[in-house]
Parts: C-alpha cells; structure tokens; sequence
C-alpha cells in the first residue's frame, strides 16, 4: 500500500508514526537533540542542565471518565519533563479552539487545567489562541510544552540502560485507553473505568530519592506499556523480558479488553511510568512508588537480560513466551 | 476474571502439556494439526502455544480468518461503492486496510474524503440511515456462520420497516465447502483439525463429517489456551486409538445440533452461490448471496457496478499461507515487501490474519 498520504495510523504511536519521524521529520529537522528520540530534550544552559519538552491533545471526547483534555494537557507534559529527571516549572499552553465551541466547556477545560498545574507544581506562564471556522477542528485542541530543572546528577536515557536492571512500574495497565474506548457512542458499554490521568512530578521526585542510579524513565501513554518497552529495546539494544503474570490489570479493563478483543498492553495510560535501575536498587524504588499515591500498586515486572538484544520478550500467563513488537495499524480513537 | 481465568490456568495448562506430550510419544509420527480459524491463531500466537509443544506436533493455519478470504474483486466492488457520491459506507474495522487491485484500499479512499465508517454492529447501519435520509448506507458483509445470522436479522429488520437508504455488500462464506477443498488437496498433509468453536454454535457437529470420512480427526475446540491444548489432546487421542470421530471439545459453548433457529434465518435470507477465495479460487457453493425477497437491500442488485478487472498482488502467497502451504517467514514478501504497516495481503492486514499473527508473536 502506497501511503502518499496522512492516515489516521501515522498519529498511533506504532511504526508508521516511527516511520514519520525517521523519514520526514528527522532529516529536516536534524540535530543533536533531536536525536536522542527522548520525550523531552536535555540542554545545558549557563551551567544549568534544562528540560523541554511538547505535546499536543486532541483526546475525543475532550470529557472522559476521570479527566478532561485540560488536566491531561498538563499531565501529559509535565510527565515527559519528569521522565528525563526534570523538576516541571514552566508550561505554555496554545489553544485551538473550533468556532461554536460552548464558552462553559472551555471554562472548565481551564479551570481543571489551573487545578492540575497547581497540583504538580507548574506555572503557565505564557499561551496563545486561534480559532478556526467550524469544521476545521473538532472543539478543542491544546498544545502545552514545558520547560524543567534538572538537578539529578545521572544520565537518565534509554542509553544508560544495562543488562541486569530491573523494570518497575507504578500500577494498573489501561484504564486511560479502557476509559476512552467504552466512551465511544457506539459501543454502549457500561463501566466504571476512571482515566489514570495524573501528574507523576511528585513520584518521580520519590524515586529519584530513593535510587542515586536510575537508568531510564519513560510514561507509558500512546501505545501502552507494550510500545515503549518494544521501542525502549529497540532504540537501547537492551534484551527485555517481561511477565505478564507480574503486570497489574484491572478486571474491569481486562473486561473491556475481552470484549473489544484489545490487549491491556497496548491500552494507553495517562498516569503510568516504569523506571528501569540497577537490580540491587529494585526494592528501594518499589517501595518509593508504593508509599506514593500515585504508585500504590507498583510492581517489578521484569528485567533487562545479556541474550534477545534489541528485543522484548513476554513470559505469557500460561508459561509460554512471545516476542513483543511495536503496535502497527491498530485502529484506535483519539486517545490523548 | 471469572469463566476467563479458568481457561487460562497455568497449573491446568502444565497438565495438559504432559498429557499432549505422552501422546505425542504414543503417536510415535509426526501430527499434523490444522487451525482452521483466525481467532485460534491469534490465541496461539498471543499465548505461545506453539513453543510449548512437542516438537512431533505441528500446528498449521487454516483459512478461517474471513478478512484473509475476501477476494480482491470484493474489495474492488466495496472499493468501487465507497467511492460513489452519497454512499456513506460502513464496514468492520479489520476491512480498511485491505488492498484491493493496485494496492488501493478503503482506508486511503477515506484519507481521500470518502464517507466510510468503523461500526462494530451492522444494526448500527439502521441507525445512520436514520440519520441521514438523504444518503445511501451500504455495509459491507463479511465473515462466516458466525457474523453471518446478525447480518440476516438486520436485512430483515430493514424489509421490514421498510428502510429505502439501505443496502448490504454481501461477501459472507460458509466455511464447510472450504473444508472440503482443503481435504482433497494432496499437496496438504493433514492429521486432524482444531475446528472453529464459534462458527460451530450455528452450524453443529455434523458439518465436519467429510473430515472423518476421510479418516482425518476434527475437534472443535474454543479460544482459551486450556481450550486449545484440550483440542490438540483430544485430536492425538483420535489418532492413537485410530478412531477419527467429530468431538466437541467446546461443550460450554456447542451443541451437536449446532443453533436450527440461526441456520433457518440464514436460509430465509441468504441463497448459497459459488464464491471466490483469496488463494483457494472458486469454491462452488461458499458463498451466500441476498434472496430475491430481499433484493432491494442488496448492493449489487441496487447499484449499477461495472466489470471491474481485479488483479492480485504480485508475489504475495496468501493463498499457500490460507491452505496450510507454506508458513509466513517462506513467503518472499513476508516483513519486507509486507508487514502490518503497509500490508500486501490480507493475511498481514486482520488481527487474525496468519501473516499478522506471526509478524505479531514471532
């Protein structure tokens, strides 16, 4: 299939947004910063190391169960500033907003937004709006980048990754994506999935804390916890297994995913990180995300091995094994 | 989960293992075993069955995905039909990035502007045609017994009330005759068959007695790990006492009688018709097509649609793949030419798709 041009997969987060990046934007666009492919861009400046990172929000329906395009717009990129070991301080935030747009709707799009930064510690300090002619978008769009401090003397990217490190994630796979899927008008499913949406500033600051050797961060959003740990192979040559008995999923999600025939791995989470450090640091970091709120329900789920370079491998519920690749062509709704 | 994680306990799948694996030894041959349906791939795959077992058993994949089945000139029509100006078309999700003829394929004519949409049910189509009064609805039938009995319901629930926006794209397959093709292929080696539990809730047992008469094993089998090590189990067993019978393994779910009610719905609406299939050609008596009654819900009685020469993709081996011919890695295009991200055949396109699975789990 010829793909001259722009299909709703090139925006999934799988290999044919990969395959944007690599083939349109990383050649125009090159530096050095660029690419380390990282969430967020590590620069130094005046003898202060920053971060600074970007996200845009086209979530459909922009109210979900447990969040607003608002609030994640927030979370969203004081995650990615958090995940290069960044204190999050400043945020802009640019809206686009379609003509007919309820005045109300985006009063609490900000309200909500004004309550997340103050959760998590940000200003936003500056911002913009447009608005185009109906038809042009679909309600509301944001785009929010960040600016954070970095004080955490490691190298905190998918480069320091070493064989023997241990993977730990801060809790339940999928109720962001579950969330936004059975909201689709046309499934009429009924739960109680609430998005995980939230800001992990606070527990990355914790983990920090509690190991001086943290390798790599990364939040598992678009693509679930299954991309970024394929990618996060791929891009450190790192040989990865998993299992899927140690992941914690919701039966309520795990439902969901039944029904639509989904796997929980590649839901997209809001409010959901894994954080790879040396093994003799496992226990340290475990027990940081379990003392904070937003990681009661943290686990180990893996390790990183010296054989599958480059690959992640899933330990399947039954005792089998399978080779985990990134996402192509799922067919998902706007999900952030 | 409840009823789900009882199929997939590791201490009921260990036991089954050594049980496969005594057999296996009993056996003292190499098994061949085929799964005839995409969603039994797919668990195999997702699951890591095939690593599991013995080496002496060999699971093939059969043709049951019915995405994978779909010729290139029912892609071309659907393609055709999309296109149309006042056509909102309405088709599963799996069928968007199928290519048709020259590599076209729903999802670009929708990049392109066309009105196409995912619905999950086809009773959803009353509902847009509701809608839009203005506009025809055409939905694009696919799939085997099991999809097929909800798609009669809703042409007949349309005659009904007497929905004039309406039409339904018939490309439905039943899955027998293509059970029989297989059966009498002598370039497949086939000890037995991991029949399709879903498909076997409308059509029962008796539907696979051609397997036995031609002293081969069926079982069908469910979609759950424990479900499919039962099968392979219960399909060793067969063979070692060299008893070929029809067993049901999927009781929670099949009666030997299969649902009378689903298949009379199906012959109230649907005639049987020779059907094409992607790598297994015309298989007379496959398909089913919309009754007379019924003919102005009927697509291609309802729109004027030319001759369309339709071509398949050069190289691809979908067809070897569909008959248990070949594996996905022998076929030349297969993670090259061909992966999920653009897809040459419709076997890497459906989530049950062969190629797909393989390109997924191995």
């Amino acid at each position: 299939m010829s793909t001259d041009t722009i299909l709703l997969e090139h925006g999934d987060g799988g290999l044919l947004s990969n395959k944007l990046i690599a083939e349109t934007f990383l050649p125009l666009l090159k530096n050095d910063l660029l690419e380390r492919m990282e969430d967020c861009a590590v620069m130094e400046i005046g003898g202060q190391r920053l971060s600074f990172s970007t996200d845009s929000y086209v979530v459909q329906p922009c109210f979900f169960p447990g969040g607003d395009i608002g609030s994640l717009a927030v979370h969203g990129t004081v995650n990615d500033l958090s995940m290069g070991g960044a204190t999050p301080l400043y945020l802009s935030a640019g809206f686009i907003l379609e003509e007919g747009f309820p005045l109300d709707d985006l009063k609490k799009i900000v309200a909500s937004m004004a309550e997340a930064a103050q959760k998590a510690g940000v200003r936003v300090v500056t911002g913009d709006t447009k608005v185009v002619a109906r038809g042009a978008a679909d309600g509301i769009f944001i785009n929010t980048a960040g600016i954070g401090h970095i004080t955490y003397p490691g190298d905190i990217s998918v480069s320091s990754i070493r064989p023997g490190d241990a993977i730990i994630l801060n809790g339940h796979i999928g109720d962001h994506g579950a969330a936004i899927m059975s909201k689709r008008e046309n499934l009429g499913l009924e739960t109680d999935i609430l998005s995980d949406s939230a800001p992990l500033s606070g527990l990355v600051a914790d983990i920090l804390q509690a190991s001086p050797a943290i390798h790599c961060m990364r939040d598992a959003t678009r693509g679930g916890l299954g991309a970024i740990l394929a990618e996060i192979a791929q891009q450190s040559g790192a040989g990865i297994t998993i299992a899927e008995n140690s992941i914690p999923v919701k039966d309520s999600v795990r439902g969901v995913c039944e029904i639509l025939g989904l796997d929980p791995l590649f839901l997209a989470n809001e409010g959901k990180m894994v954080a790879f450090c040396p093994g003799n640091d496992a226990q340290a970091v475990l027990q940081a995300m379990q003392n904070h709120e937003y990681g009661r329900d943290a686990a180990i789920i893996g390790t990183v091995g010296e054989s599958d370079r480059g690959r992640l491998i899933l330990d399947t519920a039954i005792g089998g094994q399978r080779e985990i690749d990134l996402p192509a062509g799922e067919l998902v709704p706007r999900i952030c | 989960m409840k009823h789900i994680d009882e199929y997939r306990d590791p201490a009921l799948v260990k036991g089954l293992l050594q049980g496969i694996e005594k057999r296996a030894a009993q056996a003292q041959a190499p098994v061949t075993i085929m799964e005839v349906c995409g969603s039994h791939t797919n668990a195999i795959g997702k699951y890591g069955i095939r690593g599991m077992l013995p080496e002496s058993i060999r699971l093939v994949s059969g043709p049951g995905c019915p995405v994978c089945v779909t010729s290139v000139h029912d892609i071309d029509c659907a393609l055709h039909l999309a296109g149309r100006s006042g056509v909102v078309f309405a088709t599963f999700g799996d069928m968007l990035r199928v290519p048709g003829t020259g590599g076209r394929s729903l999802q670009q004519l929708r990049a392109e502007g066309a009105d196409i949409r995912i619905v999950a049910s086809p009773t959803d189509c009353l509902q847009i045609a509701a809608e839009a009064p203005d506009r025809e609805i055409v939905f694009m039938g696919i799939g085997f017994e099991t999809t097929s009995p909800a798609i009669a319901a809703v042409i007949k629930t349309a005659e009904k009330r007497g929905v004039a926006n309406f039409s339904v794209l018939s490309a439905h397959k039943v899955i027998p005759p293509a059970i029989d093709v297989l059966i009498s292929d002598p370039a497949l080696a086939l000890d037995g068959f991991l029949c399709p539990g879903h498909v076997s809730i409308v059509i029962g047992a008796d539907a696979y007695r051609p397997i036995v008469d031609a002293g081969r094993s069926a079982v069908i089998t469910g979609f759950e790990p424990v479900d499919i090590l039962e099968g392979v189990y219960m399909i060793l067993g067969q063979i070692i006492e060299n008893k070929p019978d029809v067993a049901i393994q999927y009781t929670r779910g099949v009666k030997r009688e299969g649902s009378p009610p689903a298949r009379q719905l199906l012959n109230e609406v649907f005639n049987s018709a020779d059907a094409r299939w992607r790598g297994l050609g015309i298989i007379p008596g496959s398909g089913l097509c919309i009754r007379e009654e019924y003919q102005s819900l009927d697509a291609l009685h309802k729109f004027d649609i030319p001759e369309i020469q339709s071509e398949e993709p050069k190289g691809c081996r979908c067809g070897d793949i569909l008959r248990g011919i070949i594996r996905p890695p022998e076929c030349p295009l297969f993670r090259t030419a061909c992966n999920p991200a653009s897809p040459v055949g419709p076997c890497m396109v459906s989530s049950e798709g062969t190629c797909a699975a393989y390109y997924k789990y191995h």
